[in-house]
């Protein structure tokens, strides 16, 4: 798919330049006597950086862009008995093709598709001889212009620092088209799901039965048996995650309190650490030790008890998800309890109060708005983990508040719509990321809220 | 006015009298400290343990010696060494024979369970040994195979052969079969060559790691490659260059939701994006790698920019002073100075990027690959998805080989992040 050679060849093409650029500028600096304007590398540099962008770039635009044009080119060259057919789906058309490129031959494809493929290979290689001679063309060409730019007037260095300061400006905006990607792919198709399911219906439903099926798929209409009622999905999500925060809460806050006001620097110095390292666990690690530890566990010491535990149940993944969690509230809070000043403290003490009472009355209040949003952000961990659920949790969509149960959740349901062969046009498959689109939102609302709590409530002292 | 005035000796027998309990309460707290503590040390050397005994085995399994009669004609037909050759050869054949001269199995079910006994693996190992060295043909020499995963399961005891045979995986004449070869000293309990350097397999004594590993690294190296430059490249810019202005503020606010979004998220967006838009296969680590890459940028931006921050202004104000310009200052001085951190955050980036499977899985990593993946562009899958791959199956073997799998996993994790730790305390100079 990239062609690593070609890459190569225009990375030395552009170092060539670089030396020639290099020689030329310290013969002009012998020439002119010391009086060139930067140094000589600058010089190479300049030559280097006309060379290789230039060419760069029109490679990646036009590796990326010769699918897309071929995918609107070939649309001609699909018969309009196909087109015109009721079930008719480009994108599927489309699949074919490529998979008779590929080689990828099921069955024998009707005649249209090895048409089409052979005319699709035939323009893959006009176009790769295209890509490479485009590229190495301007590589030369334009590594010669900044070449031929080379003499004693000539600020290289400004003309480099520029560019590399518009690479540096370039690259902090990755960030944001990532962001904008995330956002665009996963809405654009949330919307496409909420044309052919209701809104309400999603966020209302209590009955969660995803299902692939052929009349949706070809658009007639037939709802058929598919419900796709999420409320079933939010409440296993909110389950799981209170049972995690029973645990991690109380251990982890306790914890923070005793690092920060009890321990002595060395314990700290130990324990911290350890407990850090709960949160660099792979949470497949957890998974496993969830599915295959804690469940058995929990689901004999039912039976000992008379509880009926089903295997994959409700409290087996919360339970370890509180563990996986435990340092997100013990290491955030404990920094915010470090941070309330010491002369609270102090001031507490020359009151006559016991530690107990300094650290309850005084200095908890103090990092309260901290402390809540270590436990939000913990929160918010646990909503979005997946790998414990999905190993753990089960995929029975229940609407049940036992923690005995097996219940499912928002990203675990993801990870099995999206896991495996998917058609792209079923309602079953959207669905994931109508799921993924309340998932995001829910998230991002809970880091705000933390962020805006610690904002509004913060007292400053200093 | 109705104030209670309390005179100092009143004062200080209530004093006294409460102080006891104030201090219980104290010490309570400092209790519930220590049993929250030990506690969450509980949870982690728990798991580690109960992860580690299950996964110390997994590095083991049984073999059986034979005596393998290295016959040309019957092995090597086209006498090429070529796979084909070895391919229409008769070396499971050849195996079966010397096992059945041991333990004798009568009539077609007997020989049909017995040929059962050595796993499957037999000829590849077989073609595997002379292709190395050719001068075993013409030889008896002993070799070793790996049994069955129901043997192995067996002869660890997790098959009770006091269990009534339509309960056990293994029949009784299997189970003679075994003690036969036992009585004989045939049978050995040695290191794995399968864990380490086999791939994929669903035969689960001779499933292993390699493959995933060699995913793990290429997924790695494509982060790495997208997210080091990228990352330091942001942080440098939004420290250094950038003015405090509404973009530069929403770059920065981007980048701390974009650490707060969940990574299946980065999973859908790479499904829809690099996949469904941009048409790259699936399961290829060079889509894996973008998207981590995309994952782990947020952390590294973020540490990289309090290691630059972290640099003292005077060291900036006396490289202009001697007349440096603004990226010469920022490449000679900060960026050499701000280094360790920022490697420090890159190493934790990875560890990061090297634990995490939900986002894989969304891209496809979970394909069934038995080949080893030679470039990104081969389909391949990663140590993770690997462990939550076997931990589904349902052999009793594949929870040992998966425990193995985590250990390496956890390995390599406690690696990285002793050096990112060993980075900070060495490198990190204090201002």
């Amino acid at each position: 798919m990239f062609n690593f050679y070609l890459l190569i060849v225009i990375l030395l093409i552009s170092f060539i330049f670089f030396f020639l650029g290099l020689k030329e500028a310290k013969k002009l600096k012998l020439v002119h006597k010391n009086s060139l304007h930067s140094l000589p590398h600058y010089y190479g540099l300049y030559a280097l950086l006309a060379s290789l962008l230039p060419s760069l770039g029109i490679y990646f635009l036009m590796t990326i862009g010769d699918d897309f044009l071929f995918s609107n080119m070939i649309k001609s060259y699909i018969p309009d008995e196909v087109t015109n057919a009721k079930n008719y789906n480009f994108l599927i058309a489309l699949a074919q093709i490529n998979n008779s490129v590929e080689g990828l031959i099921f069955g024998t494809p009707p005649q249209w598709v090895t048409n089409a493929a052979e005319v699709w290979k035939s323009w893959v290689q006009t176009s790769n001889i295209i890509i490479v001679s485009l590229c190495l063309l301007t590589s030369l060409v334009s590594g010669y212009y900044g070449f031929l730019k080379i003499n004693e007037n000539f600020r290289s260095r400004n003309a480099v620092e520029k560019i590399i300061m518009t690479l540096l400006a370039a690259s902090s905006v990755i960030a944001i088209f990532t962001t904008i990607a995330i956002i665009f792919s996963i809405v654009f198709e949330s919307v496409r799901f909420f044309a052919l399911i209701p809104i309400d219906e999603f966020l209302f439903g209590t009955v969660w039965n995803p299902q692939f099926e052929g009349a949706e798929r070809a658009g007639s209409g037939q709802q058929g048996l598919s419900q796709y009622g999420a409320i079933p999905l939010f409440a296993g999500t909110f389950l799981i995650s209170f049972i995690a925060l029973c645990v991690a809460v109380p251990v982890g806050l306790f914890s923070a309190i005793y690092l920060s006001e009890y321990a002595s620097s060395k314990e700290r110095a130990f324990f911290k650490p350890l407990l850090e390292i709960l949160a660099g666990v792979p949470t497949v690690v957890y998974g496993f030790f969830a599915a295959l530890t804690v469940a058995p566990f929990l689901r004999s010491s039912g039976s000992i008890l008379g509880l009926d535990v089903a295997s994959e149940s409700a409290l087996a993944a919360g339970l370890v998800m509180g563990i996986m969690i435990i340092p997100f509230v013990s290491s955030l809070s404990d920094d915010v309890i470090n941070a309330v000043p010491q002369s609270l403290r102090d001031a507490g003490y020359g009151l006559g109060s016991t530690k107990n009472e300094t650290v309850l009355k005084i200095v908890l209040p103090a990092a309260l708005p901290g402390v809540v949003a270590s436990i939000i952000l913990a929160v918010s961990r646990a909503v979005g983990e997946t790998m414990i659920v999905v190993m753990a949790a089960g995929l029975a969509a229940n609407l049940t508040a036992n923690p005995l149960e097996a219940v499912t959740t928002v990203t675990s349901q993801i990870v099995t719509i999206l896991v495996g062969d998917q058609e792209f046009e079923s309602a079953k498959t959207l669905s994931a990321f109508a799921l993924a689109l309340t998932l995001i939102i829910i998230t991002l609302c809970m880091n705000f809220y933390a962020l805006h709590v610690v904002k509004k409530y913060r007292e400053q002292y200093d | 006015m109705t104030k209670k005035f309390i005179n100092p000796i009143e004062a200080t027998e209530i004093v006294k009298s409460s102080i006891k309990k104030r201090r219980a309460k104290d010490s309570r707290l400092r209790l519930y400290g220590r049993i929250a503590i030990g506690m969450a040390t509980c949870f982690l050397f728990f798991m580690f343990f109960s992860i580690f005994t299950k996964g110390y085995p997994g590095f083991f399994q049984y073999y059986v010696t034979l005596d393998i009669k290295f016959d040309r004609e019957r092995i090597d037909p086209k006498e090429d060494l070529s796979d084909t050759s070895l391919y229409e050869g008769e070396a499971s054949k050849t195996v079966n024979e010397s096992l059945f001269s041991i333990i004798n199995p009568q009539g077609r079910k007997a020989k049909k369970e017995a040929r059962k006994i050595v796993s499957s693996g037999k000829d590849i190992r077989i073609a595997k040994l002379v292709k190395n060295d050719p001068s075993l043909f013409g030889t008896v020499t002993k070799v070793k195979f790996a049994l069955d995963d129901d043997i192995d399961s067996f002869l660890r005891g997790y098959i009770n052969r006091d269990t009534p045979e339509s309960e056990r995986r293994i029949s009784d004449n299997v189970i003679a079969y075994v003690d036969k070869l036992s009585e004989e000293n045939r049978i050995s309990y040695e290191f794995s060559d399968y864990i380490l350097q086999g791939s994929a397999s669903g035969n689960p004594e001779m499933a292993g790691i390699k493959g995933a590993f060699f995913g793990s690294i290429l997924t790695l190296s494509v982060c790495l490659l997208i997210a080091f430059p990228l990352g330091i490249a942001t942080a440098v810019y939004l420290e250094e260059i950038a003015k405090k202005n509404k973009i530069t503020e929403i770059i920065e606010v981007n980048i701390n939701n974009l650490a707060a979004v969940p990574s299946v998220v980065f999973g859908i967006m790479g499904l829809a994006i690099f996949i469904s838009i941009f048409g790259m296969p699936r399961s290829i680590p060079l889509v894996g790698g973008m998207v981590l890459a995309l994952m782990t940028l947020p952390t590294i931006i973020i540490s990289s920019r309090a290691a630059i921050r972290a640099v003292p202004p005077s060291v900036r104000d006396a490289a202009y002073g001697i007349g440096a310009s603004k990226l010469q200052v920022i490449f000679h001085h900060v960026i050499p100075l701000a280094m360790p951190g920022m490697l420090t955050g890159t190493i934790i980036g990875m560890a990061q990027a090297l634990g995490e499977t939900a986002p894989l899985l969304m891209i496809g990593m979970v394909a069934f690959i038995v080949d080893i993946p030679n470039s990104v562009v081969d389909p391949g899958t990663v140590l993770p998805v690997q462990i939550f791959m076997w931990a589904d199956f349902a052999e009793r073997m594949f929870i040992q080989k998966t425990s193995a799998a985590i250990i390496v996993l956890l390995g390599f994790l406690i690696a990285m992040n002793a050096l990112a730790v060993y980075l900070r305390k060495k490198l990190e100079r204090r201002w």
